[in-house]
């Protein structure tokens, strides 16, 4: 138990005027419980979640700090005199700060904090359990919002984290200094494991590094997974006698029960597939099996985030993205779609770049216009290679480089299998647009101003590239983000 | 075939201007250049021939496009690659690599399949000379 806490503990014994009275059977409000403690300053070994709550009118926003504190660790709703036989004091949550949040008058960030002794190591599923398993139906508030957590270094070490990683992958594929290449295959339903690994094929050669399968194919009555898989591993080693470089495709082994997933994960390794992929859906658990199966078996994991958006979008309810990531992040990932910024998903560019900040930092500073509430230091865990996927083209290319540098996977599904010339024709567009606009900002051009003039230039010499930029000159996804960061660039952080 | 490892083979072969533009770029990063070369490009061919160390305290590109005029006399029908390392605590990796020498011929590369049971292949390349 740290110091503090101990401090904090013989302090409430030394009270002991007013505990008979605290624990009189009977209902107190949470604040009267001790959880909310407004001098409590948190250690260094201590979990902190800052929460968006919206409290019924007529809460105040300090008692319905402390009932989520309270939910959220050991409290219930009236007081149980079985709280003596432990050291509740330390065991108890503490919110300890309420801010109003700017521009939402019924909005406020609680802070909270949580003793280390309250959570199993390497338990995301435990985790979860304690900080979102109980709090958010709760009735004192209209909605609630977990924004953001910090991890100490003591629990961030009980994980493996991504069993590959940033670097790691890198020096597998063989491949540096620019952002890697993938697309979707589509129609992401229908199509036959032979018409499927045609598209795998066409996709590579014409110069991907990646395909992928989408969320929702597993093993339908179209195709069955043994078939995708040897249909797409056919696909991919010819990819890779043509062109010399390491190549892959995301064999999707999300399925209904672990063992099932273990079977297909078993054959993509027989079949020397380098990377598998996994749904968001399959839940913590089973996420860090896959994690650990991967990190035995030299796989890369890719995840792809089916499903966040039921609980990410709202920025009144539910948990950030930035959560999410940090979670997976210690589950222990390789691949996590982390957003574009400028397709067609969800996501506002500067929140965006908080979650790429959240998979590839050592460590991710606070940064209140990015979300990013608290410091966090990841602890020599792996990191985590971003995927930003959905509604993105060719003619994007300057500004996807700019908003994200080199450490991302640029995924152009229709951008690259919808080119009107062919799914060759599309690969190629893309990967002479990436290493055009990489070569241009190597050599100094300012690319989020010039992109357009240097692909310009590139289509000169490649016909496959001003199709491309012809076909979707004007495409663009302009909608106003709902999840946005509220912040006071004056709220300093403790 | 055209090998398309690195990080520009899509583009045309790149000049010496834009090879040492590339060089002063890595080297703004704080990143160590080297040289390296091959008569076997094969993808599981990890260790391609050094051209001396990796030139920790290079000043400017100059130094390399001397080292790599040297390398070409010497190894002109090889594959040559320019490097650029980053010792940054997290990444202690290689943060660019292209080529910038082909032989005039490139090998290409035979796929096999060992057929298993089922419908099960175990594919293999194998460098395949002209």
């Amino acid at each position: 138990m740290a110091k503090q806490a101990q401090d904090q503990a013989a302090a409430g014994q030394r009270t002991s005027g007013n505990t008979a009275k605290r624990y009189r059977a009977g209902v107190l409000k949470y604040k009267e419980m001790g959880y909310w403690v407004p001098d409590y300053e948190p250690s260094a070994t201590d979990l902190l979640a800052i929460f968006r709550i919206t409290p019924q009118e007529g809460v105040d926003p300090e008692e319905a700090a402390a009932a989520v504190a309270g939910e959220s660790s050991t409290a219930t709703w009236t007081v149980v005199w079985t709280d003596r036989l432990t050291a509740a004091e330390s065991y108890r949550a503490k919110a300890y700060r309420v801010d109003p949040v700017p521009g939402a008058p019924d909005q406020y960030f609680a802070w909270i904090a949580y003793d280390l002794a309250l959570f199993e190591e390497g338990s995301i599923a435990n985790l979860t359990a304690s900080i979102i398993g109980n709090v958010f139906g709760f009735k004192p508030l209209k909605a609630l919002r977990l924004e953001d957590m910090r991890f100490p270094l003591a629990y961030v070490k009980t994980f493996k984290g991504p069993p590959t990683g940033i670097v790691v992958e890198r020096e597998r594929l063989d491949k540096y200094g620019r952002p890697l290449l993938g697309a979707t295959i589509k129609p992401k339903l229908g199509l036959s494991g032979k018409n499927y690994g045609r598209v795998v094929y066409e996709a590579l050669t014409g110069g991907l590094d990646f395909t992928k399968d989408d969320e929702n194919i597993n093993s339908q009555p179209f195709m069955h997974w043994r078939d995708r898989f040897l249909f797409c591993m056919e696909a991919v080693n010819k990819a890779q006698s043509g062109s010399g470089e390491v190549k892959g495709h995301y064999l999707n082994v999300t399925a209904g029960t672990m063992e099932e997933m273990y079977r297909r994960a078993e054959f993509a390794r027989e079949l020397g597939s380098c990377i598998l992929m996994v749904d968001l859906v399959i839940g913590w658990t089973a996420i860090q099996s896959m994690s650990e199966w991967a990190r035995q078996n030299d796989m890369i994991l890719h995840m792809h985030r089916a499903g966040h958006g039921t609980y990410t979008r709202q920025k009144n309810h539910g948990i950030s993205f930035r959560v999410i990531a940090k979670w997976l992040r210690l589950a222990g990932v390789d691949h996590l779609h982390c957003g574009t910024a400028v397709g067609k998903l969800e996501g506002d560019p500067l929140q965006v770049q908080g979650f790429y900040n959240v998979c590839r930092d050592a460590v991710t500073r606070e940064d209140l216009p990015r979300g990013l509430f608290v410091e966090q230091d990841w602890a020599a865990l792996r990191k985590v290679m971003p995927v930003a996927s959905g509604g993105i083209h060719a003619g994007q290319m300057h500004q996807l480089l700019d908003l994200f540098g080199d450490d991302v996977v640029l995924q152009f599904g229709g951008g690259t299998i919808g080119h009107p010339m062919g799914v060759q024709a599309g690969a190629i567009a893309n990967r002479v647009a990436l290493e055009s606009m990489v070569l241009a900002r190597n050599e100094g051009r300012d690319i989020a101003n010039e992109g357009p003039e240097i692909l310009a230039a590139a289509a000169r010499d490649c016909k496959p590239l001003e199709a491309a930029l012809t076909t979707w000159k004007n495409v663009t996804f302009n909608y106003a983000s709902t999840d946005t960061s509220d912040f006071v660039p004056s709220v300093s952080v403790a | 075939m055209r090998v398309t490892q690195g990080t520009f083979s899509f583009l045309p072969d790149l000049t010496d201007e834009q090879i040492a533009r590339q060089v002063d770029y890595a080297l703004s990063q704080g990143w160590a250049v080297s040289i390296e070369h091959t008569d076997d490009a094969h993808p599981r061919n990890v260790y391609w021939e050094m051209w001396g160390m990796p030139m920790f305290d290079l000043k400017d590109a100059a130094g390399l496009m001397y080292e790599l005029a040297e390398c070409r006399k010497v190894f002109g029908d090889r594959y040559i690659k320019v490097n650029a390392f980053d010792s940054t605590l997290g990444f202690e990796t290689m943060r660019l690599s292209f080529i910038v020498n082909r032989p005039a011929v490139e090998p290409d590369f035979r796929l096999t399949r060992a057929e298993g049971p089922g419908r099960n292949v175990q594919y293999g390349l194998e460098t395949r000379r002209q």
